[in-house]
């Protein structure tokens, strides 16, 4: 098979595969055949390096329904059942009849990339030439490449694994290897996974390591003594780097974000080169942490303007130090690592740089005691971390916990429903939830999560009997099903109806017992962020 | 002249005072086939085809029942009624009814494709065609079956070389026998009850069709490993499916053509095969009948109308109470009593 049937195999296996192991075996095979430069591509893809999009959802509609001879209210009939775009279109375009498709992954995405600089005649003839060349798995996965969003359920965990097997070298290396900044255009397989990249690449970050929520009581962990408590944080997750007087600031999610925190770059000519702090971007004024909210309203703009600066600063609150004077430094201790990191932000010495502060306890109940105050300290609980443990890469078990406090919840009412997507295309799972104001009711949140299939499929059967009106996608449903939603922060929100808005909002659980007569009201919402919410 | 009115009960032919797959009990039913949505219990007088006969009596017990063959003209009151295949499962039939030459046609549930059991569906020329449209959208367009039957033997060779049973989940009347059929190149195929069921009924009644064991409680854990099992979709997600660990789920339903269904349903593998018309088949069925007037049931029969409307075809769309077998297939399972 050559390069995107393969793939295209390859995909579809990992997409039915229910089992960790067989989605590693799919990607072992896939990397022991594919060429090295469709490798390449795999690896920037499956961690989310996708090309910027070159054809809009609009026009690949428009061509599918031309070449399909559909009318659009048929296709949008389609696209609503199918619930996903570039499969709706690999069903309804007419399927080929060929031999191989002599085409590699890499030829498709490099001509996608060059395609964003093309006029749309010549878009158009690229892609009614390749869907003609493609088979209806193939379509889906070209589709794929240009609507993006490959939920196949890949961590980029399960990839470092085959990628390790493959070519024989720790896990912990290839993370390392292939995170940060490099071009899957211009960089070969062994030189990304041979570390020649790594030693060259200033910007490069190194793997998080990450926590599982704690299950057991924590005096089950063992003596208190052994562990290191702080708060628990709600910012970005990041990495402060410097190495050779440039300063990078990278997201948990691999992105490079440092022109977002211009506060940052005072830290470029007082940190020390061959540095890698490990912390968590956080808005906060005096050293004292602020609402998450306020950070939200700095990420996804273009440019920060100066009167978001005043409004929502931010601070790097330090974890833990990976990287000192050059030399990787993760197998040390915590505590080691730590008193590294004390010595260095007390020398620098900036508003912009803040330890997360170690709490005091003297045994676990202290600490019980400790956690409930958590909201009042602005985080959303603890962070238990064993001082002897080295930094690992990716989420494990055993030598960091997480200890968040419990949710907030309120009672609601279910009052509009939408099918939801993916795999649960045909059922209505994403609802909107109200309170009571008076004898009115009021929306204030979605939900789309925290139901069993069985209780999603029930939900639906109700939405399917007692609609009272159909807009578009979207059903009114007699107010009678009663759900406790549970969910992280609340915040002031001008562009809510409620005049709230919720952080993670999910369902915790339906209640059956209650009817819509004793769901919460509006006056408990703002209670709650009166409390909670500053 | 309305031949068949859309009724409480059901499809109603006033002329002829009886009933097409009635959903409440009434006193004539004519039956197109025997899933449980089209032939529903507590009727006093079932007519059906020969074929069909022997599943209704197992599935709805003893009654009245009358079997007539395919194109056999029944004359009931003022109406000549007939049966004609309709290719969806053993027995499965299109009603015809004719009065003063208007022909109005129930095509009950259909496909166009020849499985070799259920026998060649027949477009039937008429002035009104009530069809069916439960794959009526352009995205469902099937595969030759032999090209699945290929990609399931496929499957579970490899299932077998890897160390793993297969169970293969078919609806227990019309898939299960295909898929059996396509398998039986294989020694030792097993089943649940219910499919087991309606295969030995079948094979009493002379088909020629494989024998299949049947699991019971003292089926022998150890001689289910690697085995190919063949159970009904209900029995999903059931404990019943421990006992052929370590195994992977295939689905075998028309509904696998949407690849989230395939994950919602947590399949490893979907197979698309089904017992239902593709979105062509409703299409060059409907329009081989000539008629004028068409209603369309149980299905995406909003779109399809639609549709029919645009080329032209003065189309309606009518609520039933079928389509509950197709609904079992693609949706989440209910814990099955066989
Ligand atoms: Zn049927
Ligand atoms: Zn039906």
């Amino acid at each position: 098979m050559n390069g995107m049937s393969l793939f295209a195999t390859l995909v579809h296996a990992l997409g039915t595969s229910t089992k960790t192991n067989d989605k590693l075996d799919a990607l072992v095979d896939y990397f022991g055949e594919a060429s090295p430069h469709d490798k390449i591509w795999v690896i920037a893809l499956f961690s989310g390096r996708r090309p910027k999009r070159a054809v809009t959802s609009t026009l690949l509609a428009a061509w599918c329904r031309e070449k399909a001879n559909l009318s659009q209210w048929l296709f949008e009939e389609c696209y609503h059942t199918v619930g996903d775009l570039a499969e709706t279109i690999a069903l309804l375009l007419p399927e080929i009849k060929r031999g191989i498709n002599p085409h590699s992954l890499s030829y498709y995405l490099e001509k996608l990339i060059d395609l964003s600089q093309n006029s749309e005649a010549e878009k158009k003839s690229f892609i009614l030439e390749s869907w003609e060349q493609l088979n209806r798995q193939e379509k889906f996965v070209f589709n794929k490449l240009i609507t993006g969003g490959f939920r196949i359920g890949v961590s980029q965990q399960i990839m470092v694994q085959a990628l390790a097997r493959t070519v024989s070298l720790e896990t912990s290396l290839i993370a390392h290897r292939i995170s940060g900044k490099w071009d899957p255009m211009t960089t070969a397989f062994e030189e990304l996974l041979g570390g020649e990249l790594a030693s060259t690449d200033d910007s490069k970050p190194y793997p998080f390591f990450l926590s599982y929520a704690l299950e057991q009581l924590p005096e089950e962990l063992g003596l208190h003594e052994e562990w290191q408590a702080e708060w628990k944080w709600d910012g970005i997750r990041g990495q402060l780097i410097k190495r050779n007087d440039k300063l990078f600031v990278w997201s948990r999610g691999e992105e490079l974000i440092t022109d977002k925190f211009p506060e940052y770059n005072a830290l470029l000519n007082i940190l020390p080169n061959g540095i890698v702090i490990d912390g968590e971007i956080m808005p906060s004024r005096d050293g004292q942490p602020l609402p998450f909210a306020l950070l939200q309203t700095r990420i996804g703009r273009k440019n920060v303007t100066r009167k978001q600066l005043l409004e929502a600063p931010v601070s790097f609150f330090a974890y833990d130090l990976l990287e000192i004077e050059g030399h990787d430094i993760r197998s040390f201790s915590l505590s080691d690592r730590r008193k590294n990191l004390d010595a260095i932000v007390k020398s620098v010495n900036h508003p912009a740089l803040l330890v997360s502060r170690i709490i005091d306890f003297n045994n676990w109940n202290d600490l019980k005691i400790l956690r409930d105050r958590s909201r009042e300290n602005g985080a959303e609980g603890l962070m238990l971390k064993r001082m002897s443990s080295t930094y690992q890469v990716g989420r494990k078990r055993g030598d960091w916990w997480k200890w968040k406090i419990d949710p907030l919840t309120i009672d609601a009412v279910l009052v509009y429903a939408q099918k939801g997507h993916g795999r649960r295309s045909n059922l209505y799972t994403d609802y909107t939830f109200a309170v009571k104001d008076g004898d009115k009711l009021v929306t204030f949140t979605k939900a789309y999560s925290g139901l069993t299939d069985k209780e999603f499929a029930q939900v639906d059967a109700f939405v399917k009997n007692n609609s009272l009106e159909k807009f578009g996608p979207v059903r009114t449903v007699k107010p009678s099903l009663v759900f406790e939603i549970a969910f992280e922060g609340i915040a002031a929100s001008a562009r809510h109806k409620s005049g709230v808005a919720l952080r993670f909002p999910r369902m915790l659980r339906w209640r059956h017992d209650k009817n819509v007569d004793e769901i919460n009201t509006l006056e408990d919402l703002k209670r709650m962020l009166e409390i909670y919410g500053k | 002249m309305n031949l068949i009115t859309f009724t409480e009960a059901g499809l109603f032919c006033s002329l002829g005072q009886f009933y097409i797959d009635p959903w409440k009990p009434v006193d004539r039913a004519v039956i197109t086939h025997a899933h449980s949505d089209h032939a529903r219990y507590g009727s006093k007088h079932y007519l059906c085809h020969t074929y069909t006969k022997p599943l209704l009596q197992l599935r709805l017990g003893e009654g009245n029942y009358q079997a007539i063959e395919w194109g056999e003209r029944i004359n009931i009151n003022d109406v000549v009624m007939s049966l004609h295949p309709a290719g969806h499962i053993i027995g499965s039939s299109q009603v015809r009814i004719e009065y003063k030459g208007e022909v109005w046609v129930f095509s009950g549930d259909y496909k166009t494709e020849n499985d070799g059991l259920s026998g060649q569906f027949e477009a039937i020329p008429c002035h009104t065609f009530i069809t069916e449209s439960t794959f009526g959208l352009p995205i469902y367009k099937w595969e030759k079956q032999e090209t699945i039957y290929d990609e399931i033997r496929k499957w579970v060779t490899q299932n077998m070389e890897d160390g793993f049973s297969s169970v293969l989940l078919a609806y227990s009347l019309g898939k299960a026998q295909r898929v059996i059929n396509a398998l039986e190149q294989n020694q030792n195929i097993y089943a649940h009850g219910a499919i087991c069921n309606s295969q030995e009924l079948l094979i009493n009644q002379g088909w020629e069709l494989p024998s299949v064991q049947r699991i019971t409680v003292d089926t022998e854990k150890s001689a289910l490993k690697k085995s190919i099992v063949i159970a009904p979709p209900s029995a999903d997600g059931s404990s019943w499916m421990k006992r052929f660990s370590p195994f992977r789920v295939g689905v075998c339903s028309g509904w696998m053509q949407v690849r989230g269904n395939v994950r919602r349903r947590n399949a490893d593998a979907g197979f698309v095969l089904s017992d239902h018309a593709d979105w062509d088949g409703l299409i060059s069925a409907t329009a081989a009948t000539g008629a004028e007037k068409v209603y369309v049931t149980h299905g995406f029969q909003s779109a399809f109308s639609r549709y029919l409307n645009e080329k032209g075809i003065d189309a309606y769309e009518v609520k039933t109470a079928y389509g509950q077998e197709e609904e079992d297939e693609g949706k989440e399972t209910k814990i099955d009593t066989p």
